[in-house]
């Protein structure tokens, strides 16, 4: 009887074993390609910074020191790093608006496609999804060839005498969030459709039998009810808004950077790969504690609908 | 059923908004294929219809080379993830939960985490820091990095068909003898085949995809065509770039027309 528990035990045991050794190489090519190097990143914002890029090996605050604040040249004293403090601003101020914007868009989209008979959702979802797969520096390439001041919004306001001078769109904060939420909706209205798809109408109609407005019905039932779907569309839109890099570099132009390309200015010309290291723990620290709220917050709301 | 007066699913605006969405995404697209084709110079002005654009990429040697590498690096790099996440996904599906479970989950979803640009500038200062110890100047640093992210793409489908597998062939199997090597590649791989197939293809499409990672990973003379694009872009626009676009447009909605099909197939 003993003997039968304890090959139990140990063909479960080596069960495990086997599971560990099947994962192996996924945890390892993930641990040196994508996991390892940010520990490395961690040590590089503590180090100085050296003349030609690159560091020396000698403990410095100087880079986390640098994210916020700016030492004189001339009496060493410290002030606020204004330019720095505008690129996170504009960052966040960006990634906020790029998220309200594709939810406006995104919640009636998807609440579109959820409604529509069976037969045609499936193709309404893959008209969706095929931006969603599309290469993002072609998108943007395509919204930086309209909003140019040579492009076909201008040329056509022109055209129509609306305008005689063509309206700067490109190069401002506004083009950077024109192409963010174009890029970006995808990532809302996917997460958001999932939700509406399980959507209860009986519910819709008993608040309608209940006399309910129209606008009373989608504020009391249906957006508590898919309230899952917006907060998982805002996280997967926040997330790659914040860090994004391509579309502020394309549409931003060199003025208004974002923190993507305050890193990279770092790690380029800036020569100061302390700095950009810091930065970088910084943007990953923001985006983590995104995440942690959003999974106690998924968590506790499911409890409570469970 | 009676014609209904009143339609339960309505809300007032959300048909306009949603026309408005679908049109907006696919006008930029539309438009910048449209130019692909114009004989002008200039990106602004119509010159007639012309395919001169795509006999100019076509006879451009540094598109023609970013291509071929970027095919190359995305054919192994999701070889590679989808190896690595059928072995993950066959070691965290089908099983009570076990010490370390959810720490493999987290360690695989983790490229999904992190903000790419970190990601790329790590991999800047890991890889130059192994180049300066060893000397090695191969795409294999580009693979490396596009393995890793690629792998928790290539994971979702084939976890999510495995999850939704029967274990009662697998049992049979068993039962008749078949040694566990056996009864996984004369049952379990067949039937999961759909599954891995959608991994490569998304691990595929998003190695080809991809340009920050590369943009900072790539050693000189080492472009893809992401990263070709996006100099070309920042130097200037011709109508060049519309034409490569637009091929690569055609090749991502082929791709991902035959991962829709494929992923239907399921039921």
């Amino acid at each position: 009887m003993a003997s039968a528990q304890e090959t139990a035990l140990s063909a479960e045991r080596q069960d495990i074993r086997n599971r560990w050794l099947l994962s192996a190489p996924a945890l390892i090519i993930i641990l040196l390609a994508a996991i390892g190097p940010l520990f490395i990143v961690l040590i590089y914002s503590f180090l100085a910074a050296g003349p030609y890029g690159d560091v020396e090996w000698k403990f410095s605050t100087d880079g986390w020191i640098s994210v916020f604040l700016q030492r004189d040249i001339f009496d060493d004293t410290l002030s606020f790093a204004d330019a720095h403090l505008a690129i996170f601003w504009r960052s966040v101020k960006l990634s906020i608006g790029t998220t309200l914007l594709t939810i406006v868009f995104g919640f009636p989209t998807a609440y579109f496609i959820a409604t529509r008979p069976e037969r045609t959702r499936e193709m309404w979802l893959f008209l969706i999804t095929i931006p969603f797969w599309t290469n993002l520096l072609i998108r943007t390439f395509a919204i930086l060839q309209i909003i140019r001041n040579e492009g076909i919004i201008n040329t056509l306001l022109i055209k129509a005498g609306f305008i005689n001078q063509p309206i700067q769109i490109l190069f401002t904060d506004t083009a950077i969030m024109i192409g963010m939420v174009y890029v970006y909706l995808p990532l809302m209205v996917l997460p958001l459709y999932a939700s509406m798809e399980k959507l209860d109408f009986r519910l819709v109609e008993a608040g309608y039998d209940l006399y309910a407005s129209r606008f009373a019905v989608l504020r009391r039932i249906i957006f508590p009810l898919v309230k899952p779907g917006v907060i998982a569309g805002s996280i997967l839109v926040f997330i790659p808004s914040l860090g994004a890099y391509v579309t502020p570099s394309l549409l931003g132009g060199g003025k208004n950077m974002m923190l993507g390309n305050l890193i990279e200015l770092q790690f380029g010309q800036g020569r100061n790969w302390p700095l950009g290291s810091a930065i970088s723990i910084t943007l990953m620290a923001i985006v983590m504690i995104a995440l942690l709220a959003y999974v106690r917050n998924a968590g506790s709301s499911e409890v409570r609908h469970g | 059923m009676a014609k209904r007066r009143f339609d339960l699913k309505a809300l007032p605006g959300f048909t306009t908004i949603a026309v408005i969405c679908f049109v907006a995404l696919y006008l930029p697209i539309i438009i910048l294929v449209a130019y692909a084709f114009n004989a002008a110079t200039s990106t602004s002005e119509w010159g007639g219809f012309s395919l001169k654009w795509f006999a100019s990429a076509w006879n451009n040697d540094q598109v023609i080379d970013a291509t071929i590498r970027s095919f190359q690096i995305a054919v192994l790099a999701a070889t590679f993830a989808t190896i690595a996440a059928t072995m993950a996904a066959l070691a965290t599906t089908r099983t009570k939960a076990y010490r370390g479970l959810t720490f493999k989950y987290a360690f695989i979803n983790q490229p999904l985490m992190v903000p790419e640009i970190v990601t790329a500038v790590a991999l800047l200062i890991f890889f130059s820091r192994i180049k300066v110890w060893t000397g090695y100047a191969g795409l294999g640093y580009l693979i490396g990095a596009h393995t890793a992210f690629c792998i928790p793409f290539a994971y979702l489908p084939i976890r999510a068909r495995l999850e939704s597998m029967d274990l009662t062939l697998e049992r049979a199997a068993a039962d008749l003898y078949a040694t566990p090597f056996k009864a996984f590649r004369r049952v379990t791989l067949p039937l999961l085949w759909p599954g891995i197939l959608a991994g490569f293809m998304l691990a595929f499409v998003i190695s080809l995809d991809d340009v920050v990672i590369t943009n900072f990973v790539k050693l000189g003379g080492q472009d893809t065509l992401p990263t070709y694009m996006l100099g070309q872009i920042r130097r200037g626009i011709t109508p060049e770039i519309n034409a490569i676009s637009t091929a690569f447009l055609l090749l991502s909605i082929l791709i991902v027309t035959l991962f829709f099909f494929a992923s239907r197939k399921r039921d």
